[in-house]
């Protein structure tokens, strides 16, 4: 349901600041979202002074550095520094990206970092994902088949029909365009999102698979599916350049050829 | 405590298995209601010059008769389509949302009624 303003417990405070050492040349201000379920206490911006020549060039060297040298108590995910494991997605600037793939460079003053809006908090920068992933085992992200596969090889695919997975299978579920979605925002109990709806795409988009019908079946609903309006901002953020709105709209096209118009 | 996985919760009430036919919908009468509006300017043209019988006149030739109507039954259809997203989107009580969603069904099925009664009234009756 929509909800234009937030709950008193939730509004954000001013938090603490913590000044660079002497002797800083490029000094970069960066706020960061802080909430602690611990505590009684509301949410609060802190905003640290970071030495830019004592730092790695990406925003998660900045919050590696906050968490190392600053403030140990600082919360948030990440594992892989490279773009492929989707765990360090944050809002940044207003903007979902993965903070990991992202230079401190393209931002010109404050850097502000959030975890990813609308979803629930667990602690700090770190969204709970769990209907998410839920909603994820949901569309069966696995190879559905009635033959058996052959006796002495793997299911072929031609390269043709392979390269039809191209844009859909790099998709790392960071969530980065499902947390940008208003769709999502409003009603995201129901609607899958634009994450899982690119996954689904690419089980119905899959040669080998055997059960397109049945997935579309269950698409096929006002809430899971339909709640996109093509807004479009899951392309824009995706920091992987994919395109899940095209994703979506295939999958609305499946179905309208499935009914013959 | 609760219970129920988050993947039960996920699946909710599985699909409704429509929405197709609403959305596709949705797009045809867009793309009809452009040629439509079109022809709608040339007729607001008249009411604003041309007196009632020579409206009168224009009006009840079978093609005029015709696309007068097509554009009101149209646009209601496409305006009911569109609302009933709107509620969808941002009414969450189920209870709320369908009677939402009828009141604005049933509406515009009666707009659609009036004004295929008034235009056979003006073309047919009136004068």
């Amino acid at each position: 349901m929509v909800e234009f303003t937030l709950p008193k417990n939730s509004v954000v405070k001013q938090g603490k600041h913590f000044a660079v050492a002497n002797g800083a040349t490029r000094v970069k201000r960066v706020e960061v979202y802080r909430w602690d379920p611990e505590t009684d206490e509301n949410p609060r911006i802190d905003s640290y002074d970071i030495d830019l020549d004592q730092c790695g060039e990406m925003v998660l060297d900045i919050i590696l550095k906050i968490k190392d040298e600053i403030d140990s108590s600082l919360a948030f995910r990440r594992s892989c520094r490279e773009g492929v494991c989707g765990s360090c997605s944050m809002n940044v600037n207003g903007k979902n990206i993965l903070v990991c793939i992202k230079a401190i460079a393209d931002y010109k003053g404050t850097i502000k970092i959030f975890p990813l809006p609308h979803m629930d908090v667990v602690k700090d920068l770190v969204a709970d994902m769990t209907h998410f992933y839920a909603q994820y085992a949901s569309i069966k992200p696995w190879i559905a088949t009635q033959t058996p596969p052959p006796a002495d090889r793997e299911r072929l695919q031609s390269v043709e029909k392979r390269k039809q997975l191209d844009g859909l299978y790099e998709c790392v579920l960071c969530a980065c365009c499902s947390a940008s979605c208003p769709s999502y925002w409003w009603n995201s109990e129901k609607y899958l999102g634009p994450a899982v709806l690119l996954q689904a795409h690419r089980w119905l988009s899959d040669s080998r698979d055997e059960h397109t019908g049945e997935r579309l079946d269950d698409l096929q609903d006002p809430f899971k599916l339909y709640r996109c309006h093509t807004i479009m901002n899951c392309t824009d953020t995706c920091p992987k350049g994919l395109n899940p709105a095209k994703a979506i709209a295939e999958i609305k096209k499946m179905l309208l050829v499935r009914e013959g118009g | 405590m609760e219970y129920q996985t988050p993947l039960a919760k996920a699946r909710g009430l599985g699909s409704a298995k429509t929405g197709t036919k609403h959305w596709w919908m949705q797009r045809v009468t867009a793309v009809a209601l452009v040629p439509l509006s079109f022809w709608l300017i040339l007729f607001i043209d008249q009411l604003l010059h041309a007196s009632y019988a020579e409206i009168r006149e224009w009006l009840i030739s079978p093609l005029n008769f015709t696309l007068l109507l097509a554009w009101a039954f149209t646009g209601f259809y496409h305006s009911a389509l569109g609302l009933q997203v709107v509620i969808e989107d941002y009414v969450n009580p189920d209870g709320l949302k369908i009677v939402m969603v009828w009141v604005i069904k049933l509406t515009f099925t009666a707009m659609a009624i009036a004004s295929l009664v008034f235009t056979i009234r003006i073309a047919v009756l009136a004068g």
